[in-house]
């Protein structure tokens, strides 16, 4: 009795944590989500949340811009952060390691909204960028490098790229170096070393890795306000504007759902084509 | 021993907070808009009635959507813009009608307190009361984009990449009127309307190469000017006027179809716990001398009678030179915004947002 006791003690706090502050507010937005405006005050239940975002093509491409955006931040942030994982892991002797991963954390500690207005500062027309290219007569008169696709990617990699070698990191290190050495002396060229050896033990960080940074991309509101601007409407600005600006609940609610849909469904099609199951990866990363 | 220690100390911290909560002093919370309470005139008010004023900024969407999420609680007075009050109030319920006998309403301009109570009626009742008043326009850097007169010249050759707007309601309505449409003679009909704003959304896509960005906040349109990177946008008088004082070019043009006159109101939320306070911070805030201070801090006149003979002569000669008489006569004044209409012009706003 005491013993189950303690045990229901234990786990409160969790089941507490979960229940009120996920479970609780999804479940009432689902609700709002199928109900609609027929009056002032006056709501019925009903579909045509979802029906409109599917009738509008606003709203879905919006919707696909994000997802493959997103799947490209990934896989940019991946090819970036895999070397230096690598070299962190594998190569970086003594003390360098600390300091590397360290310098990899450091721009963290400065909050997102900082980070994002650095990139501002640096890439505005009249920003450093700008000015430099200037200085060394590559371009005549200044340049726009805000407010467009590469500038919300380049953003958003950015943001993701800790999140990205932290799990890389931890799978590499667990990688034998004798392990490298064989495949050399069995003849191995360096593609083939990094393609049989390291990238499959590599794997389980890979997947976390590439779920947490798409995740955060996919549900990012800051960057993509800022540094993509006019033409960079992203599907959280969309949910954000019915929510705040046109007060239509139930609409951002079935946008909101769609999103969560979305990242479930890209995630676990990532868990497929790469063969990883889902419990296997938290468990090695 | 050590345990016991942190008990009391703990006791004693809690029972010291329970205390100083108890005795904290009367306060009201203003939901309100950037630079309308100046420093000066809240600590004479918390002097003069020993309320503190706890203030949040915000706008007309963020104000409105705070209070739907707790039906009217957690603020005890707020500022929309009186065409924004009766459609949320018939959807939403988050305003209490006005105690007019509890107003010193001497002290607004006669003509401006009625017309504003007319708009903010709602089966009899009245929502709002008028504060500050002021427009939409163009502020034009007149060296590098002398041609500018009009909203539809945004979409013009000579300010390319350089110019900016708002994705918000109030562009719709400009374009409208440059466009040679009266948006606000449809407002009774969703399909007109509807119609009309399809248009409007057609030829703002088309404009939207010449943006640099659609403009959220005031500081990021006014640091763009500043930096010559936009030369020409469609935003509110004051921040025309700001800058004017400090880059003489830089000025605040009444467009050829019309600036157009929205008015800030005082409106009480309908769980405010403190409508003595609203009223008393409203009947101070009518004082011409206090309207005075405030207009300075705003950058826009108020409803205040008296108030603008007091106002710095700055501001009165800035006004002058926007405004001539004609100017004054083509403001078009927004009436209420029937509930229904902000639907399909966040749909337009969305597609012209997503346009490529």
């Amino acid at each position: 009795m005491g013993r189950r006791l303690a045990l229901f003690l234990l786990l409160a706090p969790a089941v507490l944590w979960i229940g009120l502050l996920v479970i609780l507010p999804h479940v009432e937005i689902a609700i709002l989500s199928f109900s609609q405006r027929v009056a002032a005050r006056v709501y019925t239940f009903g579909f045509a949340n979802y029906l409109e975002f599917l009738a509008e093509p606003v709203y879905w491409r919006t919707f696909a811009r994000t997802a493959l955006l997103s799947i490209l931040v990934t896989l940019i942030t991946l090819v970036i952060s895999f070397p230096v994982a690598l070299y962190i892991a594998k190569f970086a002797r003594g003390k360098s390691k600390p300091v590397l991963f360290l310098l990899c954390l450091i721009p963290f500690w400065a909050s997102e909204l900082v980070r994002t207005l650095g990139w501002m500062m640096l890439l505005r027309e009249t920003g450093i960028l700008s000015h430099f290219l200037q200085a060394i007569g590559v371009i005549g008169r200044p340049v726009e490098f805000l407010y467009n696709d590469g500038a919300l990617v380049l953003g958003l990699v950015y943001g993701g790229m800790l999140f990205m070698i932290v799990p890389l990191t931890n799978a590499l290190e667990s990688l034998e170096t004798a392990q490298i050495e064989a495949g050399y002396d069995l003849g191995g060229s360096h593609l083939t070393v990094l393609r049989r050896i390291i990238i499959p033990h590599a794997m389980p960080g890979i997947v976390a890795g590439s779920i947490v940074v798409f995740m955060l991309t996919v549900g990012n509101f800051v960057t993509p306000v800022m540094l993509g601007g006019k033409n960079g409407l992203w599907f959280t600005e969309q949910i954000y504007s019915q929510f705040i600006t046109r007060f239509n609940w139930p609409q951002g609610s079935a946008f909101g759902f769609m999103l969560l849909l979305l990242s479930t469904v890209i995630v676990w099609i990532g868990l497929r084509l790469t063969g990883q199951g889902f419990s296997e990866t938290l468990r090695r990363s | 021993m050590k345990r016991r220690s942190f008990m009391i100390r703990s006791v004693a911290l809690a029972a010291l907070l329970a205390a100083s909560g108890a005795q904290a002093a009367e306060k009201l919370r203003l939901l309100t808009w950037a630079d309308y309470t100046p420093k000066e005139v809240v600590d004479a008010f918390t002097k003069e009635t020993g309320i503190e004023v706890e203030i949040t900024v915000s706008n007309n969407e963020e104000m409105i959507s705070k209070l739907r999420a707790t039906q009217g609680a957690g603020f005890d007075l707020a500022q929309p813009s009186q065409d924004r009050i009766t459609g949320p109030q018939a959807e939403f319920g988050i305003y209490k009608p006005l105690d007019l006998s509890k107003l010193d309403t001497k002290l607004f301009i006669g003509s401006m307190l009625e017309a504003t109570k007319k708009n903010t009626t709602l089966e009899g009742k009245v929502y709002g009361l008028p504060h500050i008043w002021g427009t939409d326009g163009l502020v034009v850097n007149t060296k590098a984009a002398p041609g500018v007169k009009d909203y539809l010249d945004l979409c013009g050759a000579e300010v390319a990449g350089k110019a900016s707007l708002r994705a918000k309601r109030p562009t719709l309505i400009a374009f409208a009127f440059a466009m040679g449409m009266d948006p606000f003679a449809a407002y009774g009909n969703e399909k007109s309307y509807g119609e009309m704003m399809e248009k409007v959304g057609a030829k703002l896509t088309e404009c939207k190469k010449n943006l640099k960005f659609f403009w959220e906040g005031k500081d990021a349109l006014l640091a763009g000017l500043r930096a010559g990177e936009v030369t020409a946008a469609m935003a509110w008088d004051t921040g025309g006027w700001k800058l004017n004082g400090e880059t003489p070019e830089i000025k605040f043009i009444a467009p050829k179809s019309g600036a157009l006159g929205w008015v800030d109101t005082f409106a009480i939320p309908a769980k405010g716990r403190n409508d003595d306070a609203a009223y008393k911070w409203i009947n101070f805030n009518m004082r011409p001398d206090v309207a005075a201070k405030v207009a300075a801090s705003a950058g826009n006149f108020t409803a205040s009678a008296g108030a603008d003979k007091l106002a710095a002569g700055k501001l009165k000669d800035q006004f002058a030179e926007s405004f001539p008489q004609a100017a004054i006569d083509n403001i078009k004044w927004y009436p209420a915004v029937p509930a229904g209409l902000e639907a399909i012009e966040g749909k337009i706003l969305d597609k012209v947002k997503a346009a490529n």
